[in-house]
């Protein structure tokens, strides 16, 4: 497999703070590799070092064997970049910004013009683009963001969360074509706090957090290291409002299965074994709540991304 | 040829969404009727048409040039649309020139009206035209390099808006637009001498009145110093400062 981008030691620090610490990783050749971490991990920044809007305080950065540090302007011909916010121009209608960009790359005017049809159409954006962008919606404007990324064909793309903050048909359709211009050749560098974003697009992901990556695998191995886990989620109508004490004493009931409460009408149990659910569900009843549903969960990357960073989901989405 | 279409899409962008809108060109045109018109009625017949036009010229170039780019480049950068030119693969250098060159243009054109007004409809004379031209241009050069060197400083709109008043207003006192440098306090005067567009006045005075305090030759050499010095730092600057 061919080595497209190299880090090697990555270090990142504003005024005496670490950002990015010493990391290294490689992504391959037609891969879509996630990079997947809480807010503030250290994600946007790596992209920045990585695209050349930050300085690297240590380390090196080879894109496609360049250094990325000596050769910026080279490197950026074959990258497209979508930020984590919409950097188009307000004022101007989305054929205009695509016909723009592609300036910027010194397409000339005809091919320009085709280029941001096509993905216009691609985009099915075609009735809007004599818009102006400030008048698109906010999935709009990120499939536009991410068409602008598109316009010189770069053979990288580096996507920093590209779903955040837009509406579900949006997501789906954005997810769709990262896997056709994956499938097209194109290699993926996406950034997410989606694990589930992580797991549905990515071949390979690393866990970042406090700018430190805890692991990088395929997303097959890192399901792989849970596949002997066994999780269970209890729906059940609480007593009083105070459930706070039940994963505890379901423990200690159960010593061979670790509880934990998702919501405060969910609890989800984990164990090495099948677990025998109906002595829980009587010990539910016995202590007066009334159980709804019991569901057996298979094991996702959410998982193994709680595992290897002690990071709870809920948490890293809110 | 790559470059080139970068250079000329950046300027048209700029030229078609921030320049040409009709407040910009209403600025253009109103501005300099206004300072016209308060002299006029201020001094009535007794000023010299001839002493104004400098000012009157200097003064529509420095006020349309350095707010409009400081005030562009701070709303682009704000709204993250700058982010666009820094990840092209085009040289600082080269997308800088594509930015300052409509507000050059800009200033060009704010300085047709005063012209036209001074030397066609009220017949000021003009000794020089060609130095008028080169001392228009140099002045529209170094008013937006300044305003370059203030969308550097500032992070936000408002802060352009009044970094750029902070050099403008003191400018028209200490650059000799209506009151001659060398009639100016000694104390004050080492301030003038390190203002660039000091030496574009001067360039206007001679060109118009022959009057001046340094040979316009001089001037002109100060005055593309100047404008190297100050291109040459503001890029230093936005490496140092937007890539961090």
């Amino acid at each position: 497999m061919e080595t497209i981008i190299e880090v090697k030691n990555l270090k990142k620090s504003y005024n005496g703070l670490i950002a990015v610490n010493r990391i290294h990783f490689r992504v391959y050749r037609g891969e879509i590799f996630g990079f997947l971490g809480p807010n503030g991990a250290g994600k946007t920044t790596t992209i920045n070092m990585l695209t050349g809007l930050a300085r690297i305080t240590e380390g090196q950065i080879f894109l496609k064997g360049k250094d990325v540090t000596r050769n910026i302007k080279s490197v950026q011909k074959i990258i497209g970049v979508v930020p984590d916010e919409n950097n188009l121009y307000e004022e101007l209608s989305g054929f205009d910004n695509l016909c723009f960009c592609g300036a910027l790359y010194g397409m000339r005017k005809k091919d320009r013009e085709k280029r941001a049809r096509e993905l216009l159409n691609l985009f099915g954006l075609d009735n809007a683009g004599r818009r102006k962008f400030s008048e698109y919606s906010k999935g709009m404007k990120r499939k536009l963001t991410l068409a602008a990324a598109l316009m010189h064909e770069p053979e990288i793309l580096f996507l920093d969360e590209p779903t955040t903050g837009i509406d579900v048909a949006s997501v789906r359709q954005i997810r769709k074509l990262i896997r056709e211009l994956n499938r097209k050749g194109a290699t993926v560098f996406l950034t997410t706090h989606y694990i589930e974003e992580a797991e549905r697009l990515c071949h390979r992901v690393a866990f970042i957090d406090r700018g430190k990556i805890i692991t990088t695998d395929t997303v097959e191995k890192l399901l792989d290291a849970n596949r002997d886990t066994h999780l269970v989620d209890i729906r059940f109508k609480p007593v009083s409002n105070d459930v706070s004490q039940l994963p505890e004493k379901l423990h200690r009931r159960f010593p061979d299965i670790s509880c934990t409460l998702k919501d405060s009408g969910t609890i989800r149990l984990t164990s090495r074994q099948v677990p025998d659910i109906a002595p829980v569900v009587n010990y539910l009843a016995s202590e007066g709540f009334f159980v709804l549903e019991a569901r057996l969960i298979k094991p996702t990357l959410e998982e193994a991304f709680v595992k290897a960073t002690g990071i709870e989901v809920d948490l890293m989405n809110k | 040829m790559k470059p080139a279409i970068a250079f000329w899409n950046i300027l048209y962008k700029d030229m078609k969404n921030y320049y040409l809108k009709p407040p910009n060109i209403s600025w253009g045109l109103i501005f300099p009727f206004a300072w016209m018109g308060m002299l006029l009625i201020k001094s009535g017949t007794a000023f010299s048409i001839s002493e104004v036009f400098p000012g009157i010229v200097a003064l529509s170039i420095l006020f349309g040039t350095t707010s409009m780019l400081s005030v562009t480049i701070t709303f682009e950068r704000k709204s993250r649309s700058f982010e666009r030119l820094l990840l092209a693969p085009l040289k600082t250098e080269l997308l800088i020139l594509g930015k300052i060159t409509g507000a050059i243009l800009f200033g060009l054109f704010n300085s047709i009206i005063p012209i036209l007004l001074c030397a066609g409809i009220l017949k000021a004379p003009v000794s020089n035209w060609f130095l008028l031209a080169a001392g228009v241009i140099l002045l529209s050069v170094i008013s937006t390099l300044l305003g370059l060197f203030i969308s550097v400083a500032a992070t936000e709109v408002f802060e352009a808006q009044t970094y750029s008043n902070f050099f403008r207003f003191p400018m028209i006192f200490l650059c000799g637009l209506f009151i001659p440098v060398t009639a100016l306090p000694q104390l004050l005067r080492p301030l003038s001498y390190i203002l660039p567009v000091t030496y574009g006045v001067d360039v206007l005075h001679y060109s118009i009145s022959e009057s001046h305090f340094l040979p316009p030759v001089t001037d002109l050499l100060i005055l593309a110093a100047f404008s190297m010095v100050l291109f040459y730092f503001s890029i230093y600057n936005i490496r140092r400062k937007w890539i961090k």
